[in-house]
């Protein structure tokens, strides 16, 4: 699929009158589009994956209502619900959802995000598969009591008693071009020092998919974080039948032996490019590895990968310090001391707010992804 | 969907408000219910209120509370055990009323002997119960033993009532090789699965809006079952009683919120934890059914907590029941309450309206069922029960240490197989340095 224009993408949702999705606690007027940019990447499709039926085109946000379709229709303890679900969600997650499966199933919630974890707990520990949405990522807070004292310790604090292990969190999060602080974060490291979670985050309808109905069926309690940019920007053919894909396992994206480079989400995207770009300017082969899956996380196949090519650059939208990167950088060097050619670079967004209008600054985009090639091969 | 539609959408949801008062074991109680069965309310001029029915007025007037309107507490018996009305008395039959006394005074035994192996430091921590008896075994005999209880920390009378056995109560607070948690968490934290008894978790008030999705999960798939959720007045500050009450009222969970009122939060007095009438004046606000009462009486507890409990799963919808009591014991062994409260007042409430005095002198005087004689027989009998299983619990061997490691995930993913070795593997080097003498085998 082509680069996508992001006005393209808000026009898109202006004529199916949609901007409800971009603002949540802002007026709909206030928000206005002055002016053009690209998005900051290039969505690289990945074929269907063998030996699972039937594909249609979908983008990310159809292949998930796919994946809730396929739990609400397998398992009838399932219930979906979040803030203004009912209707199909702000994002179009939900869609026609609530007209098949009954009100009872696909609900609309009050506006309370530490009430939506606390109720989707209590509904867990009682039995039902649970896919709560939080409106926005940026907003998961009010919850994060509840999910890092509650979810996350319910198993170990009970012996095993009781436990959430049905509950799946779904959140869109991420840089979008214009979401400023409060529609563009991504807050994995906030929930990745809190043990008993799962965090994932796809990079593509084929794996938002799988890896949702996977953390459904997973017997923890997972985060699903949903790259926004991504819902409809990116497209692909997507089995529709049932399938799931492994949860803690990182994929390598596209082999190469001089610099490895490790993301997740939106940013696997921008690393193939910076990949062709050094390849195609700089003559350096890159290996990119899709982390997918946050905690925990897949230690071997980043240290094989990083003692293979000595040079590592890991790299996230979300702020430096403290940031997920720092993890896997510290375990690295650690793990593959004697192999390292240069110390492992991370490409971060700066340690300020997410801004507004000056994002493009802010964000680890390709050209400084591929200054850090650059670095860490001449070091 | 256009966005003008999405607000039409909400204006679908407008609700009308009918007030009804209803009678309940001579309760007078008031109850506003909102129903999303008419799409929108008309004002005289025609216009669409969002919302619910408005009437409007041409008078600068504000709303005050009144004391004078305060939710009056239901009451059975008088503080001398005395029945008030005759019609109110449930008239249990003598081996339940029995039984009720006795899981009073075992609650109330091994509280004595718990808090005072705290005091010798063989325990690390307890919390005693003193005082509230009567709300946990009246709202516990009340249910059904497959209702769920989210509790908050103070409730160990349920679990007594449900038949959590002594033992059971002593590996917990010895954190040995029988808690079925492996000591992962402090003494009084609680759980059984056979009970249903949701292990108690630390932080205030985080089980309520859980108690509110578990109740709508179980309408779903046991119907004829509630939950009943424990909190105090001090918990009812937190957010997450604001989200438990709202998310309840409107997903229409049948949920029994018995706050038990006991007039402290460590040492911060109800007065200083909310302006208004208490708890119970929030329930109207949430659209939910509320009654008040005498948390130290146990049939009054008994009957709230039974008509609750059917309103809840007849009606699907939530009730809230504020017990008033008080809670004669501190905090916690962290705490001294004589530093915040007068020595006099906690005399008063242990002499003057003691749970379990009042239960006793409606068994000997109304009852006749009870007597002395058999009162210190019982007492005797207890303390030999709590003592028993006590010296069992002290002897048992901690938990492995390797159990440190289970239970974070469904399996150990392999971060934790790797520091579970490095773990075992400087223990071998400094194992002297550990009280491994005390522990399972690694």
């Amino acid at each position: 699929m082509a680069t996508h224009n992001l006005t393209r993408v808000v026009t898109g949702l202006a004529k199916k009158n949609l901007p409800a999705c971009l603002l949540k606690r802002t007026s709909i007027n206030s928000f206005v589009v002055t002016k053009r940019h690209a998005t900051h990447f290039k969505f690289y499709p990945d074929p269907p994956p063998i030996d699972c039926g039937p594909t249609e085109k979908m983008n990310l946000f159809q292949s998930l209502t796919s994946a809730m379709d396929i739990s609400l229709s397998s398992d009838p303890t399932t219930l979906v619900f979040g803030e203004d679900v009912a209707f199909g969600g702000v994002f179009r997650c939900t869609v026609d959802l609530k007209e098949k499966y009954g009100q009872d199933r696909v609900f609309n919630t009050p506006l309370c995000e530490q009430g939506i974890a606390g109720f989707a707990i209590g509904a867990a520990v009682a039995g039902s598969t649970v896919v709560a949405e939080m409106q926005f990522a940026d907003y998961i807070f009010p919850a994060f009591d509840q999910i890092v004292n509650e979810a996350a310790k319910y198993r170990y604090r009970s012996g095993g008693l009781f436990e959430c292990g049905k509950l799946t969190i779904r959140s869109p999060c991420g840089v979008v071009g214009h979401g400023g602080l409060y529609h563009s974060q991504t807050p994995e490291a906030h929930f990745a020092h809190a043990a008993g979670l799962k965090i994932v985050i796809p990079r593509s309808p084929i794996q938002a998919k799988g890896l949702l109905l996977a953390c459904v069926r997973d017997d923890n309690p997972c985060l699903f974080f949903e790259p926004k940019i991504l819902y409809r920007a990116a497209e692909e053919d997507v089995p529709v039948g049932d399938y799931t894909l492994p949860l803690g396992k990182a994929e390598v994206v596209r082999l190469g032996h001089d610099v490895t480079m490790i993301g997740y989400g939106t940013q696997v995207h921008v690393l193939k490019e910076v990949a062709e770009m050094a390849h195609d300017e700089l003559g350096i082969s890159c290996e990119v590895i899709d982390l997918v899956t946050i905690t925990p996380w897949d230690e071997e196949a980043v240290c094989k990968s990083a003692a293979k090519t000595g040079r590592v650059i890991v790299s996230h939208e979300s702020s430096l310090t403290g940031g997920f990167a720092a993890e896997i950088a510290s375990t690295i060097q650690k793990e593959c001391f004697l192999n390292l050619e240069a110390p492992v670079e991370r490409v971060c967004g700066y340690d300020t707010p997410f801004p507004h209008i000056l994002e493009p600054y802010f964000i680890p985009d390709k050209w400084r992804c591929f200054e850090a090639v650059k670095n860490v091969t001449n070091y | 969907m256009s966005v003008g539609r999405f607000i039409n959408c909400a204006a679908i949801k407008a609700a009308y408000v009918s007030a009804f008062r209803q009678t309940f074991h001579g309760a007078a109680i008031s109850a506003v219910r909102y129903k999303s069965t008419t799409p929108q309310s008309e004002d005289q001029l025609g216009m669409k209120i969002i919302g619910g029915p408005r009437s409007f007025i041409n008078k600068l007037e504000f709303l005050e509370p009144k004391l004078e309107d305060a939710i009056p507490i239901y009451r059975v018996y008088d503080t001398e055990g005395k029945i008030l009305d005759g019609t109110q008395d449930p008239k249990l039959s003598e081996d339940v009323l029995h039984q009720m006394y006795h899981s009073m005074i075992m609650l109330n035994t091994m509280d004595e002997v718990m808090y005072s192996a705290q005091r010798q430091g063989r325990i690390s921590f307890y919390m005693t119960n003193y005082g509230e008896e009567a709300s946990h075994i009246g709202s516990a005999a009340a249910l059904d033993k497959r209702d769920l209880v989210f509790g908050q920390y103070r409730e160990a009378g349920v679990l007594v009532w449900r038949g959590f056995t002594l033992d059971e109560f002593m590996d917990q607070c010895y954190a040995n090789v029988n808690d079925p948690a492996a000591g992962k968490q402090m003494p009084v934290h609680y759980g059984s699965r056979d009970l249903n008894f949701v292990t108690i978790s630390s932080p205030l008030a985080t089980q309520m809006p859980q108690a509110s999705g578990a109740a709508y999960a179980l309408k779903r798939t046991h119907p004829g079952l509630c939950v009943i959720c424990y909190f105090g007045e001090g918990a009812a500050s937190e957010g997450d009683a604001h989200a438990a009450f709202n998310f309840a009222a409107t997903l229409d969970a049948p949920c029994l919120f018995f706050c038990r009122n006991n007039g402290y939060a460590i040492s911060t007095p109800a007065h200083e934890q909310y302006r208004g009438d208490g708890i119970a004046a929030r329930g109207s606000g949430y659209g939910m059914i509320t009654i008040r009462i005498d948390g130290n009486d146990v049939l009054a507890v008994y009957n709230a907590t039974k008509k609750a409990r059917q309103i809840a799963i007849e009606e699907s919808r939530p009730v809230l029941i504020e017990a008033m009591t008080y809670r004669v014991g501190h905090h916690s062994t962290s705490d001294d309450s004589t530093a915040y409260r007068a020595k006099e007042e906690i005399e008063e409430w242990t002499s003057g309206d003691n749970p379990i005095n009042r239960f006793k002198f409606y068994l000997i005087n109304e009852r006749q069922c009870w007597d002395e004689e058999r009162d210190k027989a019982l007492a005797a009998e207890c303390k030999k029960q709590v003592l028993k299983a006590f010296t069992a619990a002290e002897k048992r061997k901690k938990p492995s240490p390797s159990l440190l490691f289970t239970d974070v995930y469904d399996d150990l993913p392999p971060n934790l197989v790797k520091q579970r070795q490095e773990m075992v593997d400087h223990l071998g080097k400094y194992s002297k340095h550990y009280p491994l003498d005390d522990h399972e085998p690694v």
